[in-house]
């Protein structure tokens, strides 16, 4: 019997997954929380084994649930996709105490990667770039260190807060001086901290890979600059700002943050690069990324299959590309109202229609019926386009947008085309502030008449009306499920 | 379109989740308490019925019913917190169901109650399932093994019209009007009991299990000095050989559940599909968010239609005369694909939401759409002028109306119900098909409060009568007291439930649900022409 691969995840990414594991001929097991029986994922499986009510912290954030369907089932290794445990540092313990294969970084990496000031620490020890900043505002030495332009900021603050950008060392006693009365004020405590003021940056991050031999390689970035309230919408690979050079430098310091921990299996080191191609590491993501297809189309791996060779104790191919063969752009698609402060929304796919064509990846955890539920994360798929230059593969993402069908809840469907159609982001001119910065144009009124042929085809359809009811509806309450009152 | 209902409800406020919090812990205390009725006679009870080889009552209708389909249970809650609480469910488990393809009514004794004897609520619940089956004409299958009537309490069991023999006089009407009786004979069917077996068309028993006779082993014996056994005496092989009071012998439960499915395979009925029926449709709110939007005192107002959003399909409701007389609102929408005329209280009922509420029933006969009244009502207006409009009279036509009506009439308490907005929305003396409460709902004749200020008042005017002062804050404060509490003990749903008030309280997220089985159920009866009689105008 080949060996099962548990994934303890739902969605598109637990889909995702279960491709690679067939892709190796691995067993296939996945959990299900009450609201997910009728899921995708749950069909997709070899088996799949309900965990608890549909709220995640009673359900796929159960470790005790998932390691006992893990005994059940006979799985050897726990793929946990991303979000939900996949980060958690306990629960890989768990997996590993169990006798079973973990299928991402060692525990210690996780713990390693997951405390702000640790990891830093570890950083500059390894001698990767991090954002210059200090506690000892008075000395001079420490002011040049961190260099200008800067901000100064409360310690206890945050929401920007009491923050101050000083852009000559002239202005910064001034400032110095009214930041600590405001944090004083506002947090009742006057630590400040100064740091280098990064403008515009871009979210720049590099994808790196361990095995258990001790090699760590790196296979180039992923621009995720395009973001809202700090969550990425669109991402590409190769970034528009990174030189081979530059990708060059990236690499071996995201390798030499990696090495520090002990790194094994998918990860990714993210950077703020500034516009003068300064560049400083932000954190790093113990797990694989939502948007790792990006480096796949644009690279011509598999990921996930390298996941499951690694962990599975396999040693790294030695002919990994080094550089992106293609360009390829993500849209995440969610189920938000883009036009009323990107606000989730729920309800019943009723209707739905994937694109398809060259260079086209839909990665998608819905189909006709789905129910959207406020349970889980709004991202319904992902939709990827690959194309010889950026252009190639923007336009084709446009268009694969306008083939994709989802009715009956509300997407992003329409704000990501129309993000992609913006002259900044054809010209490259994208960096975090991008959704601030660009005015996104409106919906387009829609047209008056195909609105009005549409409604009237609709209504010359049979059944739509006229039609005896006898013909038309088969559905009878009484047999349409076994309903108890009050049941158990 | 203007029919969908919009709602004002934040879901993320503080009111909506304290709401909620209140709502989902009384769904809870009523789920709990459904899980101990279940469990009829208690462990030992059902540990016994396993060793004698039967199913226990609840698993015979699981196995009689088609897979996959829906049982209505009616009334579970009766007999709650009466007889010690020595009665669950009355220890008898009635409901609608499904087998082979009909829709049936089933009444099935619970042998681990009490020997499946007859206490008092134990007759009403059975000659309410029985009147189910009547209004809805549903075929009747009785599960029986029972005792007979419990004879400590023979005086109210045995003689009056709604007692006992009401059971087999409407198995014989019943039979008279083409609904099939038919019965299988699981255990002892003493005395009393023997009759429904013997009334029925068809009739199933058990091999060395069921037992027919008037008077069993013991009464034969002083009577006549005879020895028998029970098998010899009435059982299966005896009855379906010898005597032709059974039509059928089973070898056990499993068997005889077999037979019974065949028989209604052959019973010749097919349910009618009336009226323009639609595809169901999902309400655009979650029934969940139900628990949210009822306040927690019964006194705070609120818009009934945020009710309505979350149980109409597609959360559709076309509203009619939406400004006038608005504390009633008045509608017809759809659940579950089938049309429903809604009246639902918006406040206290002035002449013209009586007025309106007429107009609309009268215009629901005439089209032959089910009524679905959702009552939350302190009653109708007082006062001078009220009065002198003429409130009665209006009030009157209202209840003329729903009492004539003859559509099929649901009701259902979302909150209180209170004085004659009790008669006016179809309470159970106006007989609807089916009456449900939620947890949260209350019934009496007036509020607690003001029965109780009340009597206080007359006992001051009597005390004024005989030359003694008004009784101080404290003494009115100690009079009303019992008033209240009874108020309270009497008013609460578990109370009603417990006397078949209703056939059963309802978790509110599952109302829908109930609604569509019984707007399929109600389908099942002949449609019959509505006449009025005279409105006072």
């Amino acid at each position: 019997m080949p060996p099962k691969v548990l994934i303890a995840n739902r969605g598109e990414i637990a889909l995702r997954v279960m491709r690679a594991c067939r892709v190796r001929g691995l067993e296939t097991v996945a959990v299900y929380s009450e609201a997910d029986a009728l899921a995708r994922h749950v069909e997709f499986a070899g088996e799949a084994y309900e965990i608890g009510p549909p709220p995640a912290r009673d359900s796929y954030l159960c470790a005790e649930k998932i390691l006992e369907v893990a005994r059940a089932s006979h799985a050897s290794a726990i793929h946990p996709g991303f979000g939900f445990l996949s980060e958690n540092a306990s629960f890989a313990r768990a997996v590993l105490d169990a006798g079973l294969i973990w299928i991402g970084p060692p525990p210690s990496a996780i713990e390693a990667m997951g405390l702000k000031i640790e990891s830093r620490r570890r950083m500059i020890a390894a001698g990767v770039p991090v954002v210059p900043g200090t506690h000892s505002l008075e000395d001079a030495s420490e002011r040049l260190r961190v260099g200008l332009p800067c901000v100064v900021k409360a310690s206890a603050g945050g929401g920007g807060k009491g923050m101050r950008v000083v852009r000559s060392h002239d202005a910064l006693d001034a400032a110095i001086a009214s930041c600590r009365r405001e944090a004083q004020a506002a947090f009742g405590d006057p630590t400040l901290y100064l740091e280098r003021y990064i403008e515009r940056p871009r979210h720049v991050e590099i994808q790196v890979f361990g095995d258990s031999f001790g090699r760590v390689v790196s296979l180039g970035e992923r621009d995720c600059s395009i973001q809202r309230r700090h969550q990425k919408v669109i991402e590409e690979s190769p970034s528009p700002a990174v030189t081979p050079q530059l990708r060059q430098k990236l690499g071996e310091a995201a390798v030499a943050a990696a090495k520090a921990v002990g790194y094994i299996n998918a990860g990714t080191v993210e950077f703020l690069l500034a516009p003068d191609g300064e560049f400083y590491f932000l954190e790093m993501n113990t797990r694989l990324q939502v948007e790792h297809p990006v480096t796949e189309e644009a690279f011509g791996v598999d990921l996930v299959d390298l996941q499951l060779a690694v962990a599975f104790g396999d040693p790294l191919p030695l002919d990994l590309p080094d550089a992106p063969r293609s360009h390829a752009i993500e849209a995440r698609v969610y189920a938000e109202d883009s036009e009323a402060g990107y606000l989730p929304q729920t309800g019943k796919v009723l209707r739905y229609i994937e694109p398809a064509g060259p260079g086209i990846r839909m990665d998608s955890g819905i189909r006709e019926g789905s129910d959207v539920s406020v349970h889980y994360d709004p991202m319904l798929a992902k939709l990827i386009a690959r194309g010889r230059s950026r252009e190639e593969a923007r336009r084709r993402l446009v268009a694969a947008l306008d083939e994709t069908v989802i009715l009956g809840v509300k997407t992003n469907l329409s704000f990501l085309r129309r993000v992609l159609e913006t002259p900044e982001f054809i010209a490259c001119e994208t960096d975090t502030a991008f959704l601030e910065r660009v005015s996104v144009p409106p919906i387009p009124p829609p047209d008056e008449h195909l609105f009005r042929s549409a409604a009237a085809c609709f209504g010359a359809l049979p059944a739509a009306d006229g039609t005896p009811a006898s013909a038309v509806r088969r559905f009878d309450p009484m047999s349409a499920g076994a309903f108890r009152i009050l049941a158990p | 379109m203007s029919e969908i209902l919009t709602t004002r409800i934040d879901p993320s406020s503080v009111d909506f989740q304290e709401n909620s919090a209140h709502h989902r812990s009384l769904a809870a205390r009523l789920r709990a308490e459904m899980d101990r009725i279940r469990q009829g006679g208690g462990p030992k009870a059902q540990a016994r019925l396993r060793e004698l080889g039967k199913l226990n009552v609840r698993e015979r209708i699981e196995s009689l019913l088609d897979p996959g389909s829906a049982f209505l249970e009616l009334a579970p809650f009766a007999a709650h917190d009466i007889y010690d609480g020595a009665a669950p469910a009355a220890g008898l488990v009635t409901g609608v169901g499904r087998v082979s393809g009909s829709d049936v009514l089933i009444v099935a004794n619970d042998p681990t109650v009490k020997g499946g004897t007859y206490f008092p609520i134990t007759v009403k619940k059975h000659l309410r399932a029985q009147e189910v089956a009547l209004e809805n004409n549903l075929p009747c299958i009785y599960l029986v093994d029972s005792g007979g009537a419990f004879l400590p309490l023979q005086a109210e069991v045995f003689p009056d019209r709604e007692h006992f023999g009401r059971i087999f006089y409407n198995q014989a009407r019943m039979s008279a009007a083409g609904i099939p009786q038919i019965a299988a004979v699981l255990g002892s069917c003493t005395a009393g009991g023997a009759y429904v077996p013997a009334m029925s068309d068809e009739t199933v028993i058990v091999k060395n299990q069921g037992t027919i006779f008037l008077a069993g082993p013991p009464l034969v014996k002083a009577a006549t000095g005879e020895d028998v056994t029970p098998e010899e005496l009435g059982g299966g092989d005896v009855h379906t050989r010898i005597s032709g009071v059974a039509d059928h012998l089973a070898e056990d439960d499993a068997h005889a559940l077999e037979i019974l499915r065949d028989i209604v395979q052959h019973l010749n009925r097919t349910k009618p599909s009336r009226g323009d029926l639609r595809a169901p449709e999902d309400p655009l709110y979650p029934s969940e968010e139900i628990y949210g939007v009822l306040p927690r005192d019964l006194r705070r107002p609120y818009d009934v239609r945020e009710i309505l959003a979350r149980i109409l399909d597609g959360s559709r409701l076309h509203e009619f005369k939406p400004r006038y007389g608005n504390t009633l609102v008045t509608g017809f929408g759809r659940i579950q694909g089938y049309p429903v005329a809604i009246l639902a209280n918006n406040g206290v009922l002035f002449s013209e939401s009586a007025l309106k509420a007429t107009h609309f029933i009268e215009m629901a006969s005439q089209r032959g759409i089910p009524l679905l009244f959702l009552q939350n009502i302190t009653g109708f207006m007082v006062g001078r002028a009220y009065e002198h409009g003429g409130i009665a009279k209006d009030g009157a036509k209202m209840v003329h109306a729903v009492a004539n009506a003859a559509v099929p009439k649901l009701t259902l308490l979302i909150g209180g119900s209170f004085g004659a907005g009790n008669y006016g929305m179809c309470g159970r003396a106006y007989q609807p098909r089916f009456l449900w409460t939620w947890p949260n709902s209350r019934i009496s004749v007036m509020g607690g409060e003001q029965a109780a200020d009340v009597l206080a008042t007359v006992k001051d005017d009597q005390r004024e009568r005989e030359g003694l002062p008004r009784m101080t804050a404290e003494e009115r404060e100690a009079f009303r007291r019992p008033t209240l509490e009874k108020y309270e003990r009497e008013g609460s749903p578990y109370y009603a439930s417990a006397r078949l008030w209703d056939d059963g309280i309802l978790d509110p997220g599952e109302t829908r649900t109930v609604l569509g089985l019984a707007l399929s159920i109600v389908q099942n009866s002949p449609e019959v022409p509505t006449r009025f009689g005279v409105f006072r105008m």
